[in-house]
């Protein structure tokens, strides 16, 4: 790592949270998956999906992750969640590690971090009634004793995203994309979570439906302090939505930064390759645009390139991309990247 | 230039336990010689349906087509026998879908399913299919066409199954490439690959394409003219230029309002479409995008109103009130 680089609220080659309060740090976190070597007769594989990431988030703040299918954004979520159990590295949430808690430990850690599905149907069960749904989480974690009282806070919640209180008695397939996804923000609600691990919560919504979303999850979290990892591919829907963004690509992150820096002045050719490929919706704006189409695709993760695992794609390669792995470097104040040339 | 494909008033129905969904309700529209025609809208709006009705592929008895016209080069396909539709479908219009991995045979190499279409369309020997399957890997940007014939495909990537299914929509030399959501399975660098080898081999073969999408973004750059859909009914037609600079309909405006643009400075807000899509069994009487439009007026309420004509020459709109949307809104930039 670069220690000339670093910044005042910056541990060693760790971006962190521009200033304040920090919610969850994320260290060097490592998950890897064993894939193959089974029935097929093949050597086993080691799946590489988030190799040595690190970031931090602080208070009410919304950290966007962006990146492509499989570049590791999700399983990123799922470890800090502990849904996974990282292979190394730190998840430090409200100050505590909680890598090494066993499950008794977790669960009321569970209750400040809750997650949102980017498919709401198969996250809800068919079965239960929204009420029923949203009543379960409350009286698990003993938050209101009485049924009663419950359903006094089902109300409130269902009222909080936007729905009326007879959908208490709807099931899930009653209900339309968008009602569902309202539900599924109600239930990480309903046991008064600290940090939201957003995933892909508006990529399965029609494009009527998705500001809707986006819109409540901003008034939600100006009303409730609440803190968002906000995972998308979506690279317009997490520049409106972030304080900060994180690219990754192929299990690491190339590039955090302010929102405004990150969209005006990326610095990693990957990030610029992204930017460049998002299309906009005005036809005269696309034929001024020059069009680089960034050639090639997304190596495996089980046998990823040597050096910058970018390098292969990279329009502005050179020799020594193939050797060395680039370090993520402060670049100007704030603004991380992790290339040679940057 | 000539009318390549012109479908008019075509009426696709399902019966479904809540009752006769009007997927497709009475469109018409039509597709010039080596044309790139995009049909917009939502999940439920009928765009799907109406290029499965084209192709002759609603799954009875549920689905059925129960009026209108579908006039490929003058010929309506909804007369033709199963035999002479068979002919159609890959010969003379080509199909490229959403999922590749479910448009492919799994058990199949590439190499047959591409020589497949070739030996019976075409009448083609082994040989002469191998050749010719050969040069379309390499037409669709797939390097090592002769290893890669004998692969299957799981071995290829999402984005080369992709380019495989252009290779096999072309591999007739078809008039028409209709393309159902073709690239939005697939991540955003790899879209801007394939949107681009379509538009170019488009154009160099002089094939017209329908692309059907729900996302304006992608078919801004490469459209000639955009239909948008709305509960199984076209609500607005024009130029990609009018449609996106002089949108004449509030729902089509609306679209392109709700989704953040990059090029544009971060708006504090989004303007979503208030409401939920419609739920096509209990359509209202009037203008379906009525319960949630800013600019209803009483009569939306009971009269549907018929796309007519509004600003320049091809520009349709379905709506009472276009004539208002065009005074009191700026173009949309």
């Amino acid at each position: 790592m670069s220690p000339s680089a670093e910044a005042p609220t910056a541990t060693a080659g760790r971006p962190a949270a521009a200033s304040g309060d920090v919610l969850l740090e994320v260290r060097h976190l490592v998950k890897h998956f064993t894939v193959g070597g089974g029935f097929f007769g093949g050597p086993a594989g080691l799946v590489r999906a988030v190799d040595d990431v690190s970031f931090a988030i602080k208070r009410g703040e919304t950290l966007g992750l962006v990146g492509e299918s499989g570049c590791g954004k999700t399983t990123t979520g799922r470890c800090i969640l502990q849904l996974e159990r990282p292979t190394s590295g730190q998840v430090i949430f409200e100050g505590r590690d909680l890598s090494g808690l066993d499950l008794t430990e977790l669960r009321p850690v569970r209750r400040r971090m809750q997650v949102i599905f980017q498919d709401p149907y198969s996250s809800l069960n068919p079965r239960m009634t929204v009420g029923q749904i949203l009543a379960e989480p409350i009286a698990v974690h003993g938050i209101i004793p009485s049924a009663r009282g419950r359903r006094e806070r089902v109300r409130e919640l269902l009222q909080r995203v936007g729905l009326l209180p007879q959908h208490a008695e709807r099931y899930p397939h009653q209900l339309s994309g968008g009602q569902r996804q309202r539900v599924g923000i109600a239930r990480a609600l309903a046991v008064e979570p600290k940090l939201i691990i957003c995933d892909e919560p508006v990529s399965a919504l029609d494009v009527s439906i998705q500001a809707q979303i986006i819109n409540l999850l901003e008034d939600l979290q100006a009303e409730l302090g609440l803190t968002y990892l906000f995972i998308a591919h979506d690279l317009a829907v997490v520049r409106h939505i972030s304080d900060r963004v994180a690219v990754m690509y192929l299990g690491k992150i190339v590039e955090v930064a302010d929102r405004v820096e990150l969209y005006e002045r990326p610095l990693h050719p990957y990030t610029q390759a992204l930017l460049a490929a998002v299309p906009i919706p005005d036809p005269e704006v696309e034929a001024s645009r020059a069009r680089h189409v960034l050639g090639g695709e997304v190596p495996s993760p089980l046998n990823p390139p040597s050096g910058c695992v970018f390098h292969p794609r990279c329009p502005i390669a050179v020799e020594k991309c193939r050797g060395e792995i680039p370090p993520l470097r402060e670049i100007t104040p704030g603004h991380w990247a992790a290339c040679l040339l940057a | 230039m000539a009318i390549l494909l012109d479908v008019r008033n075509l009426q696709t129905h399902f019966s479904t336990r809540g009752g006769v969904v009007r997927a497709v309700d009475g469109v018409s529209w039509d597709v010039q010689e080596g044309e790139t025609v995009a049909l917009v809208g939502e999940s439920g709006c009928g765009k799907s349906v109406t290029a499965l009705s084209i192709m002759r592929l609603v799954a009875p008895p549920a689905g059925r087509i129960i009026g209108g016209q579908v006039l490929f080069k003058g010929r309506d396909l909804l007369a033709l026998s199963e035999e002479e539709m068979r002919h159609v479908r890959g010969r003379e219009i080509g199909m490229v879908f959403q999922e590749p991995m479910t448009s492919l045979n799994p058990v199949l190499t590439i190499g047959r399913q591409l020589t497949e279409g070739l030996e019976i369309h075409l009448g083609m020997s082994s040989a002469e299919a191998r050749k010719r399957a050969e040069e379309l890997l390499g037409l669709v940007g797939i390097p090592d066409g002769a290893r890669r014939l004998r692969q299957y495909p799981h071995q290829f990537s999402g984005g080369m199954r992709q380019r495989m299914m252009v290779a096999m929509a072309l591999a007739c030399n078809p008039s028409l490439v209709l393309a159902d959501e073709p690239t939005t399975a697939l991540d955003v660098t790899i879209q801007a690959q394939i949107l681009e080898l379509m538009k170019d081999l488009s154009r160099r073969l002089g094939v017209a394409m329908l692309i059907i999408t729900h996302n304006l973004g992608v078919v801004a750059r490469y459209a000639d003219r955009v239909n948008v859909m709305y509960a199984g009914r076209i609500i607005e037609r024009g130029t990609a230029r009018d449609i996106y600079h002089s949108p004449r309909h509030p729902y089509t405006l609306g679209l392109l309002r709700s989704v953040p643009r990059l090029d544009e400075p971060r708006r504090a807000r989004l303007a979503p479409i208030e409401g939920q899509p419609p739920d096509l069994t209990r359509l209202p009487a009037g203008c379906a995008f009525a319960p949630r439009c800013a600019f209803r007026v009483e009569r939306c309420a009971h009269e549907v109103p018929p796309l007519g004509p509004i600003g320049e020459p091809g520009h349709v709109s379905a709506c009472w009130e276009a004539a208002r949307l065009e005074r009191e809104y700026e173009p949309v930039r």
